[in-house]
């Protein structure tokens, strides 16, 4: 697991990086997920290195598009892009922005950025996938401010109805969104509960205990024959890893000055591998 | 499991048996699936109001009931055509359009998904039920999201060819419909090229140029002028996007005058981009935009609304007078 927490770190440290290139971005969306996206790219899904389109590769997308700045140096660890990509972030012309674009980034399996379509399109390709025969794994991650949209309940209800048991929702509940609190500006809770009545299989899990996500879906995975689509509620900080970034809400969309950044960094660096 | 349907019951007066007409769209699509295309076909709560419920008899597995979901369908359609399908997705066309406006352009448009978009009972077509059934504003709508073909076919034979038309084409498209149960106006099925306008009349005195619906009540009033000596030619402009500037150009070389015809909002449908492509050529032709005159329409049935708003074969052969006489 000491890997899957390197690459978690390595994930964190390459948002600071690329942030200082477009001077605004969404740093604590990131941190919550980054045990996430570990588990998921190191050791759920069904990948191959340097080939993005594979066709029976797992896929993946996020609802709460605005963390791509986090996922883009994994999909350049992969050799999915390049890596001078990946270091012109930004910059004009570049295929990398502050939402993924499969029109423009080999690895990105469907764009986001209109916040709560990502589960009906991954409620399309899981039923696809079923009728084309093929086996592969649809993992949508979603944020818990993201359950606000009503377009998330029609999926909700659809993938239940279609038995979309190779569907695996994971929501980062991080308990923020743009303008405070998920509680403060228009609750969610219980999330648990209404997945639960919704007809989906639940489960709670400590979003950075990588070695709990990465089991968690190893054992969902397991399980081949399942009828009943997934929710993962993925309990996480915004902002984990960075002291004044955990306690202060209103990083939600941010730029850390230089000192501010020697902060955070020397913080990432010092978590525990 | 649903019961068997009554045969007193609205859906099944909607079957094949009774209303032959509304079969077009499935049968397009079944044709399809039997040439080996990995077709699906989706709709929200409405398969006897399109006619998909014979796709879905015959094809349960290359169907899918979303409910009244109208965008959770049609980003999943999205989803779907990402990992290799070619999905069909129907619903009444002021909700496709308006309700799921951002998922088509997003989900479908942006990222270049064959998803193909079938927007039914557009324009006035659904009479008394009111406003919020009425689509004036899909061709506007669906013209400004870029990517996205935007074809009105004529009636059920054109549908099937148009249908036939998509299956290879590297865009996404709206496809507009009405009822599925309008007057004939091409007996025989004929090769469809998405973008060619179909020219019936050529026509030195008065162009007029309809799209879907209207296409066969301005016809008729285009024959009845035409018998009554005035030279007046007629195109069938059934893809509105991309729009055939040549057949525009052409008609305008012709004609002093032009007249559009359609079931929808003058300002940015049919109308608007004939407007547009004049206008940008600077040519100097006297260009009538004809159809709903940016207000929401009335209640009645159809056929009342169609005599209203001049858009019957009758009330189009009295606008084009009025042009003609320079009244207008």
């Amino acid at each position: 697991m000491a890997f899957l927490k390197d690459r978690a770190k390595f994930c964190r440290l390459e948002t600071i990086r690329l942030i200082e290139i477009a001077k605004v971005g969404h740093y604590t969306s990131v941190f919550s997920a980054a045990e996430l996206f570990s588990a998921l790219y190191y050791d759920a899904m069904d990948l191959r290195r340097g080939e993005p389109k594979w066709e029976d590769r797992d896929r993946f997308m996020m609802g709460k598009g605005h963390a791509a700045v986090g996922l883009f140096p994994l999909l350049a660890d992969l050799d999915f892009i390049d890596r001078d990509v990946l270091d012109g972030y930004t910059r004009l012309g570049n295929p990398l922005g502050d939402h993924p674009d499969m029109t423009k980034v080999p690895g990105i399996d469907f764009s986001s950025g209109s916040i709560g379509h990502a589960l009906s399109a991954g409620c399309g390709m899981a039923l696809a996938g079923r009728m084309l025969g093929k086996d592969f794994y649809t993992y949508v991650m979603i944020g818990d401010g993201e359950l606000q949209e009503g377009q998330v309940w029609e999926a909700a209800l659809f993938g239940a109805h279609n038995g979309l048991g190779k569907l695996i929702g994971i929501i980062d509940r991080n308990g923020y969104q743009l303008d405070g609190s998920v509680d403060d500006i228009i609750g969610v809770e219980p999330i648990v509960e209404k997945w639960q009545a919704f007809g989906w299989e639940t489960h709670v899990v400590d979003g950075h205990d990588v070695a709990a996500v990465a089991t968690l879906l190893r054992t969902l995975k397991a399980d081949r024959e399942r009828t009943r689509p997934v929710m993962i509620i993925a309990e996480t900080v915004k902002g984990k890893g960075v002291s004044y970034m955990e306690t202060e809400p209103g990083w939600h969309l941010g730029y850390l000055d230089p000192s501010d950044a020697a902060r955070a960094i020397a913080e990432i660096e010092a978590m525990e591998i | 499991m649903n019961k068997p349907l009554s045969d007193k019951s609205w859906q099944y007066r909607q079957l094949n048996a009774v209303t032959p007409g509304l079969d077009a769209l499935s049968d397009a699509l079944i044709e399809l699936v039997a040439a080996g295309e990995p077709i699906v076909a989706g709709t929200a709560d409405l398969q006897y109001s399109n006619g998909l419920a014979k796709f879905h008899a015959l094809h349960p597995d290359r169907f899918v009931q979303f409910g009244i979901s109208e965008q959770n369908m049609v980003s999943a359609a999205a989803g779907m055509a990402a990992v290799g399908m070619k999905p069909y997705v129907a619903t009444f066309a002021s909700f496709l359009a308006l309700l799921c406006c951002e998922q088509i352009r997003m989900d479908v448009a942006y990222s270049k998904l064959p998803v193909r978009l079938i927007g039914h009972h557009a324009g006035i077509s659904l009479g008394f039920y009111g406003t919020s059934h009425h689509a004036t504003e899909d061709l506007a709508i669906m013209r400004s999201i870029a990517n996205l073909t935007v074809i009105a076919p004529a009636d059920g034979n054109q549908l099937k060819e148009v249908i036939k038309a998509a299956n290879d084409y590297p865009h996404p498209i709206y496809i507009r419909i009405q009822r599925g149960r309008d007057p004939e106006v091409y007996a025989q099925r004929q090769p469809f090229t998405i973008g060619k306008a179909i020219s019936h009349y050529s026509g030195t005195d008065l162009m007029i140029i309809a799209t879907g619906s209207t296409v066969h009540p301005a016809l008729e009033a285009t024959r009845a002028l035409r018998a009554a000596g005035a030279s007046v030619g007629f195109l069938d402009m059934a893809t509105v996007k991309p729009i055939d500037r040549d057949a525009i150009l052409d008609a305008a070389g012709q004609s002093p005058r032009i007249l559009t015809v359609e079931e929808h909002n003058v300002l940015g449908g049919l109308g608007g981009a004939v407007a547009e492509v004049l206008a940008s050529e600077g040519l100097p032709v006297k260009l009538t935009r004809h159809g709903i005159y940016d207000e929401y329409s009335l209640i009645a049935p159809p056929t009342h609304l169609y005599a209203h708003y001049e858009l019957d074969a009758k009330g189009i052969e009295a606008r084009a007078t009025r042009l003609l006489e320079g009244r207008a």
